[in-house]
């Protein structure tokens, strides 16, 4: 397909990863904010092509990933009702709540269906004026104008059985908390190109001054990836910490000046709770005052509820970066993409389901070796420590 | 997540500008896409589309800067390679 081919092309992609390792002199860390990024880095290898000097480290750009616990028990509460037809992308229907999943919910005759739009929940309604028709808003900045159009056009033609139970989370909020931890050990960034596609990347101009680290909007084939590395890399050997744009093809510097209007119109920033970071302010969009009508939450009722994690799962280091997949004591064994313990596991923007998938044989290897030892001692330990609770 | 897939414009309907659609064409396969964040497009235009909406429009002239810049890095290595040698 054009557009997607050639940035796959081996020649190009080994160019840069050479012109790579020839300017690399320190050890820098590199971290991608985008589940699509990991996903393509861990399905091409693209880390293997590196020199040893860089790492690479998975940011938390997965809306799948970072959804709280609490909002998905409210999704499967609203699932499990007779008059309604629960709507979500295909992801989310098998991400673990408390204790089920939206699939199981299904399974047990609510009517749960994945729908490839905003959009086509919108026209369920209308095909079923008896029903409430409720759909799962997740996503970062790309995903919002599709999701904020679907609540405009439902107001514009007084659909009224209609409503989004929102899970809208925002990018730069989640760096600078990145950034401004005590554990941060981010030196670039690579910015997620589609987030950038709607809202541009004048944003981290203020983060790349205030930390000194450099920003580079980056796309998602290999090709495109290890050119973002290249530019990233070339600041960082060069000591400056600017904000450069690799997908040009894609993102303009202001973004998309429509969808960020209308957005602005139907949605407000408000705090988001990330599932495995915790509340981040001014971090996630809530539904304006004026579309209080469709929002699910109030619809339905759902009061506040708070639900523990479950304690083995270090989903939380993993978004943020301090801790691979692999380092988990229980990923590939209490932790399967059939069994999950976290989101990040279920999700294919997941890093833990991307390292899972690609990376099983090195899992498969370390388990026969000494490290198995250590995955028993760590599991112990955790056994432990949940008698302890 | 934000997975977005380029794709050609084989027609478009401008009716009603908040549901302005069209036809777009992804190696062979076309879907019916809204097109209401990219009014500057027209038929023959590649769109990034993501979860049935195209959220922009890919600029030709650009999408081979990526391999120019492959050209000048080459170039620039030949010649650093001739001044050390």
């Amino acid at each position: 397909m054009k557009y997607i081919d050639e940035y796959r092309d081996a020649e190009a992609a080994r160019k840069f990863a050479d012109a790579i390792a020839r300017i690399t002199t320190k050890p820098w860390t590199i971290m991608e904010i985008c589940g699509g990024q990991t996903h393509a880095i861990v399905k091409f290898g693209i880390d293997e092509l590196l020199p040893d000097k860089i790492t690479l480290l998975h940011g938390p750009g997965c809306p799948v990933c970072v959804t709280p616990l609490e909002l998905i028990d409210k999704a499967l509460d609203i699932a499990a009702r007779p008059d309604v037809i629960f709507t979500s992308f295909g992801d989310m229907l098998r991400v673990p709540g408390s204790n089920a999943d939206l699939l199981s919910v299904k399974a047990a005759g609510g009517d749960v269906r994945m729908v490839y739009s905003p959009l086509d929940a919108l026209k369920l309604a209308q095909q079923n004026p008896d029903k409430q028709v409720v759909f799962f808003a997740v996503g970062f900045e790309t995903t919002a104008p599709a999701n904020a159009m679907a609540v405009y056009q439902a107001a514009q033609q007084g659909i009224k059985n209609f409503s989004i139970l929102v899970s809208h989370v925002l990018v730069p909020p989640a760096v600078e908390a990145i950034l401004s931890s005590s554990t941060n050990r981010v030196q670039a960034f690579l910015a997620a190109g589609h987030v950038c596609v709607v809202v541009g990347f004048e944003e981290y101009v203020p983060l790349a001054k205030k930390y000194g680290v450099p920003f580079v909007v980056t796309g998602f084939e290999p090709v495109d990836i290890l050119q973002g590395i290249y530019m990233a890399v070339r600041q960082l050997e060069e000591g400056r910490a600017e904000v450069e744009n690799q997908y040009v093809r894609a993102v303009r510097r202001q973004g998309n000046l429509s969808a960020q209007q209308i957005i602005r119109e139907v949605f407000e920033v408000v705090p988001r709770k990330w599932r495995g970071i915790g509340s981040i302010p001014q971090s996630g969009l809530g539904l304006r005052a004026a579309y209080a009508e469709y929002d699910a939450e109030k619809r339905f009722g759902l009061g506040e509820l708070t639900v523990e994690e479950p304690p083995e799962c270090i989903s939380g280091l993993v978004l943020q970066g301090v801790k691979k997949p692999n380092q988990c004591p229980v990923f590939g064994t209490l932790c399967t993409p059939e069994h999950p313990l976290g989101a990040t596991m279920v999700s294919s923007e997941g890093a833990c389901a991307a390292y899972y998938r690609y990376r099983r044989e090195e899992v498969v290897g370390l388990q026969s070796s000494v490290f198995s030892r250590e995955i028993q001692v760590a599991s112990q330990q955790l056994v432990v420590g949940e008698g302890e609770k | 997540m934000c997975l977005a897939v380029p794709g050609k414009i084989i027609s478009i309907d401008a009716t009603d500008p908040l549901m302005r659609t069209g036809k777009v064409n992804f190696g062979g396969i076309v879907k019916e896409i809204n097109l209401a964040y990219v009014p500057e497009a027209e038929v023959g235009n590649y769109v990034i589309v993501h979860v049935g909406f195209a959220i922009s429009i890919v600029d030709e002239d650009e999408a081979n800067r990526v391999f120019e810049y492959l050209r000048e890095m080459d170039e620039l290595a030949e010649l650093e390679d001739e001044t050390s040698s």
